[in-house]
């Protein structure tokens, strides 16, 4: 565990502060390394998963796609098109070539480059998305660590119970059940806000909280018990014994150790958040990829749906790649707990 | 059987699981009978009535052809339900074959198994369930393949943790030393084991399930028109909302009430047996609790007895004075007080050292006098003074600097006192920039110049370093820099050597005394350790039960000691002369549990000098020529036999009675 090369105090031969340094940058390099290639892996599974989608299904998909009364000349020009009739292997080549210049085929049913699609689409996702996320970390953090305050050692068992409780209800209604509750007092029956698109500010309200309820709930959950665990902790009497004032001991001593397991588990939530856009805008009529997947799948448009797998697929590596870094920064035992 | 009788009882005992088992019971029997009882009036087209909101007649309304919401509701249960089950067995299936495959096919293939898996765990489940309903087709068969396939990496990795624990196990490797083939072992041995905790995670799997299909048919790619579930109904109620909410508010609830019914029935199946659950985080729990063991009040029949003798009224140069000191805790069975009133005061420079074993109440003394019991403690006391100021009240912002940089605490496991995120430096400089006001810049020479003076080597440097890339040693003699970045005039040190190598021991106890000696700084040693007490300190105060049986100055601790517990503490130090083929020299008996303290004194039960008196009255704390001492046979002769061998189980009572464990 320990990277010091002396370990026994006393004195112990001392290697030159340029080499501790060295050793230093060593864990970091090792670390980024080893992400980096992680990160290659899982993307590499990820194109060839998206790649062999069309292939997974069972008969023709262009068949399948136009309908059994299609022409059987069209059925081959579209099979020529897309490029199913070489052998699988070049085939491969090829789809690995053209993702590499940014080429993600043709929808088949609008004819556009899947690219445009995507481009044209993507933001309205990212948005609710780091909305609901920001919005979620916002709301769940302090509200963690009060109940962790509050519940400290046997303190408040009723306050307890109730959030657990509470919080695990809340946690467990899908946020698509969510949106349809949100749509129904908001919408329907209050008339504040609008249920569909996303053309004025005040229409991220309701999908936004539909995404963020459910994991801020979560979030505020692991925090809690993550802070109450720490405040057990014996680094914390060490800072009451330096009496600092309780503000910075609960922020500045027990917050960063709480937050590094819900920082883990906010990755988590904010993949499963990226998932979940497809759910709520459907619900909410949001012009992003979710619902963008969803036609394509029922119109069997393969390639906007295998490049939107990807950028879902991206989104989430790319998330997880993120907050492996920030664990790093945070705590940077975690670099060496990986192993 | 008793066993699971009892946990299952555990389980439906909680509101929260007895509702939950309720719940899911009327959710299985309506899968049975809905179809039975409202099937016709599910179907029953009524193009009169058609979308319209609810009446007597339809309670839910009606859908765009005129047939009632409720009932169709009702009978989609069980379509709803046999889909989720039939996505969860898949998914326990796949999990299974997946997460046993590293246990099978041995290292390396396993590996890659095991890395497939983590690959695709990380993955959220709808992404993979929307990538199966391509590759499996919209529809109902298609969307249980892909709910269920997208569950399998998360049964998978639950799969390998459990096979991988029970795989450990001597009775698997005695198997498999026996020759066993690994598709029996695994057959015979390892999945009834690991079956509790898989049962109870499908059944949390199985809430999911039907929330995630519920999810696929609200999208249109679950099951088709003319057949419905739930997520069907609410597809067609949403679209409808306007009209008649209810056509989406009832399949809505109807999810969500099955749904959590079963999540939680598994949650608290799972609390109650105790069982792992699907990416659970558990809160850090505290390794023991050192001294702070509970004693009931209620117990404590002797009378304030804990008097102060000869001590003279507070004078210049005492440090801390404490008279009749108590600390209670709530405790199940009402208040525990595992400290019952001790008095001492500390000199200007002077070394007290306080001993005792496991619960005799001088960890929890040493955070009472430095105001650190945790607040759900109640600390009393008739005088509790440092340098003069009142410690019992609430501090002014001027008395927590006053503490803040005049008391100086180390405590006992330096792996854990520092924060793990933070410098080493940092940690050091804040007392600096908290209490003197001091700039970062400042504080940081500061805390070079500390670790410098406790000779840590190259401090500029180390002062960068996170506590985990120091060693135990280092650590605690940064522990006492720390304490040094004010002008302590008392370090509180509570074992400070325990979680120590031997050879780092004598290190930090010479820092210590050198300190001592070169800024007159007073010392209070918390030790189970007799031989450490008596080398470092001037006087040593006994403690046993919570209270101070005898106080002495640390030369006579071998040769003059009034009370039978110091003279059985003393004794049970083996030195050069004993034998070491002989066990080792114990205390008889166990330390007092402090729930449950006897009438009359303490030791009596483990004294060998205890008489009928001894058990009825408690002896007062009385002065003596050196000291103090609080017994009624003080220094009569011990009977020959006074340090009894281990009887029962000798590796235990010593763990207890030598060396106290962290």
């Amino acid at each position: 565990m320990t990277i010091t090369a002396s370990s026994v105090a006393g004195t112990p031969p001392l290697p030159a502060p340029r080499a501790r340094t060295a050793l230093r940058d060593r864990t970091w390099l090792r670390f980024a390394v080893r992400r980096l290639g992680r990160l290659l892996v899982s993307l590499w599974v990820l194109v060839t998963a998206s790649f062999a989608m069309i292939h997974l299904i069972p008969g023709d998909p262009v068949r399948g796609a136009l309908g059994p009364t299609a022409p059987a000349d069209l059925v081959e020009a579209r099979r020529e098109a897309l490029g199913l009739n070489d052998p699988l292997l070049s085939q491969y080549a090829d789809y690995l070539r053209a993702l590499f210049t940014g080429d993600l085929g043709t929808s088949l049913s609008s004819q556009l480059p899947v690219s445009d699609v995507i481009a044209q689409r993507l933001p309205a996702t990212l948005s609710l998305a780091v909305l609901a996320f920001a919005g979620a970390v916002a709301v769940a953090i302090p509200l963690g660590v009060a109940m962790g305050v509050l519940t400290r050692r046997g303190h408040g068992r009723r306050t307890e119970l109730a959030f657990t409780t509470s919080s695990v209800v809340v946690a467990t209604v899908p946020d698509f059940l969510i949106g349809i509750g949100l749509v129904y007092v908001f919408g329907v029956n209050l008339a504040w806000l609008p249920v569909a698109g996303n053309e004025t500010p005040s229409a991220y309200v309701l999908p936004v909280l539909a995404l963020a309820i459910g994991p801020a709930a979560i979030l505020a959950r692991i925090v809690r018990v993550e802070m109450v665990g720490v405040l057990e902790a014996d680094f914390v009497r060490t800072a009451r014994a330096k009496r600092l004032s309780p503000r910075r001991i609960y922020l500045g001593h027990a917050l960063p150790n709480a937050v590094t397991a819900a920082l883990t588990l906010g990755g988590l939530l904010l993949s499963a958040m990226v998932a979940g856009t497809v759910l709520v805008e459907n619900v909410f009529a949001w012009p992003g990829l979710g619902s963008t997947i969803v036609q394509s799948i029922l119109t069997k448009d393969y390639p906007v749906v295998q490049a939107i797998v990807l950028v879902y697929g991206i989104g989430v590596l790319v998330t997880n790649t993120v907050v492996d870094v920030a664990l790093a920064l945070l705590d940077p035992r975690s670099m060496i707990r990986e192993d | 059987m008793r066993d699971g009788e009892r946990r299952w009882r555990r389980v439906v005992g909680t509101p929260l699981g007895l509702s939950a088992a309720a719940l899911v019971l009327a959710v299985l029997t309506l899968a049975v009978l809905g179809p039975v009882l409202w099937g016709d009036a599910a179907t029953a087209v009524d193009t009169d009535d058609i979308l319209a909101g609810p009446s007597a007649e339809h309670w839910a309304g009606t859908d765009n052809l005129g047939r009632d919401i409720l009932a169709r509701v009702l009978v989609a249960t069980r379509l709803s339900m046999l889909l989720a089950l039939a996505a969860v067995v898949i998914a326990v299936t796949a999990g299974l074959v997946l997460g046993s495959a590293p246990f099978l096919l041995g290292r390396r293939s396993g590996r890659l198994v095991s890395a497939a898996v983590n690959v695709a765990v990380a993955f959220p489940g709808l992404l993979l369930a929307l990538f199966f309903a391509v590759v499996f087709g919209v529809g109902a068969t298609g969307a249980v393949l892909a709910i269920g396939l997208s569950g399998a990496p998360v049964f998978a990795r639950l799969t390998q943790t459990l096979v991988a624990g029970v795989a450990a196990r001597d009775y698997v490797s005695a198997a498999r030393v026996a020759g066993v083939g690994r598709l029996r072992v695994l057959f015979r041995h390892v999945l009834p084991n690991i079956a509790e905790p898989l049962v109870v995670n499908a059944t949390i799997g199985a809430g999911g399930a039907l929330l995630s299909f519920a999810g696929l048919s609200f999208l249109g790619l679950g099951v088709q028109s003319p057949s419905y579930d739930w997520g069907r109904l609410l597809y067609d109620g949403a679209g409808a909302v306007y009209v008649n909410p209810a056509a989406a508010l009832a399949p809505g609830a109807a999810v969500l009430v099955a749904g959590l019914a079963f999540n939680l029935l598994g949650e608290s199946v799972a609390k109650g047996f105790g069982v792992p659950v699907l990416g659970e985080v558990r809160g850090r729990r505290r390794t023991g609790s050192g001294d702070a063991t509970h004693q009931d009040a209620a117990h404590e029949a002797a009378p304030e007895t804990a008097r102060v003798t000869d001590e003279a009224p507070t004078a210049e140069d005492v440090v801390l004075d404490v008279r009749d000191l108590r600390v209670t805790f709530p405790g199940p069975s009402g208040p525990v007080r595992p400290v019952r009133g001790v008095s001492f005061s500390v000199r200007r420079g002077e070394a007290v050292g306080i001993v005792g074993e496991s619960g005799s109440g001088k960890s929890l003394t040493a955070l009472a006098v430095s105001r650190l019991v945790d607040d759900d403690g109640t600390v009393e006391a008739s005088r509790l003074a440092f340098l003069g100021h009142d410690l019992r009240t609430t501090p002014t912002p001027a008395e927590r600097r006053m503490l803040g940089t005049n008391l100086a605490m180390v405590f006992q496991d330096p792996m854990t006192s520092f924060n793990p995120t933070q410098r080493i430096g940092h940690q050091l400089a804040e007392v600096a920039t908290t209490h003197l006001g001091m700039s970062r810049r400042e504080a940081m020479d500061r805390a070079v110049e500390r670790l410098d003076s406790v000779r840590i080597d190259d401090a500029v440097e180390r002062v960068r370093r996170y506590p985990h890339e120091f060693s135990g040693g280092m650590r605690q003699r940064a522990m006492i820099g720390m304490g040094l970045m004010g002008t302590p005039a008392l370090i509180v040190a509570d074992e400070p050597t325990t979680a120590l190598d031997v050879t780092v021991q004598q290190q930090v106890l010479d820092l210590l005394a050198a300190i001592r000696a070169a800024d007159d700084v007073a010392l209070v040693l918390i030790s189970h350790d007799v031989t450490v007490v008596g080398e470092v300190c001037d006087r040593v105060l006994v403690m046993y039960a919570g209270r101070i049986v005898e106080e002495l100055p640390a030369a006579d601790l071998a040769t003059a000691a009034r009370h039978p517990y110091t003279r059985a503490l003393v004794a049970a130090v083996p030195d050069m002369a004993t034998d070491l083929e002989a066990p080792l020299a114990t205390i008889a008996g166990r330390p007092v549990d402090p729930a449950e303290v006897p009438p009359g004194c303490a030791y009596a039960a483990r004294c060998p000098l205890a008489d009928a008196r001894c058990r009825a009255q408690d002896p007062p704390l009385e002065s003596t020529a050196g000291g103090r001492v609080a017994c009624w046979h003080a220094g009569e002769p011990l009977p020959l036999l006074e340090i009894s061998r281990p009887a029962e189980d000798p590796a235990e009572d010593l763990a207890e009675n030598l060396v106290e464990t962290p």
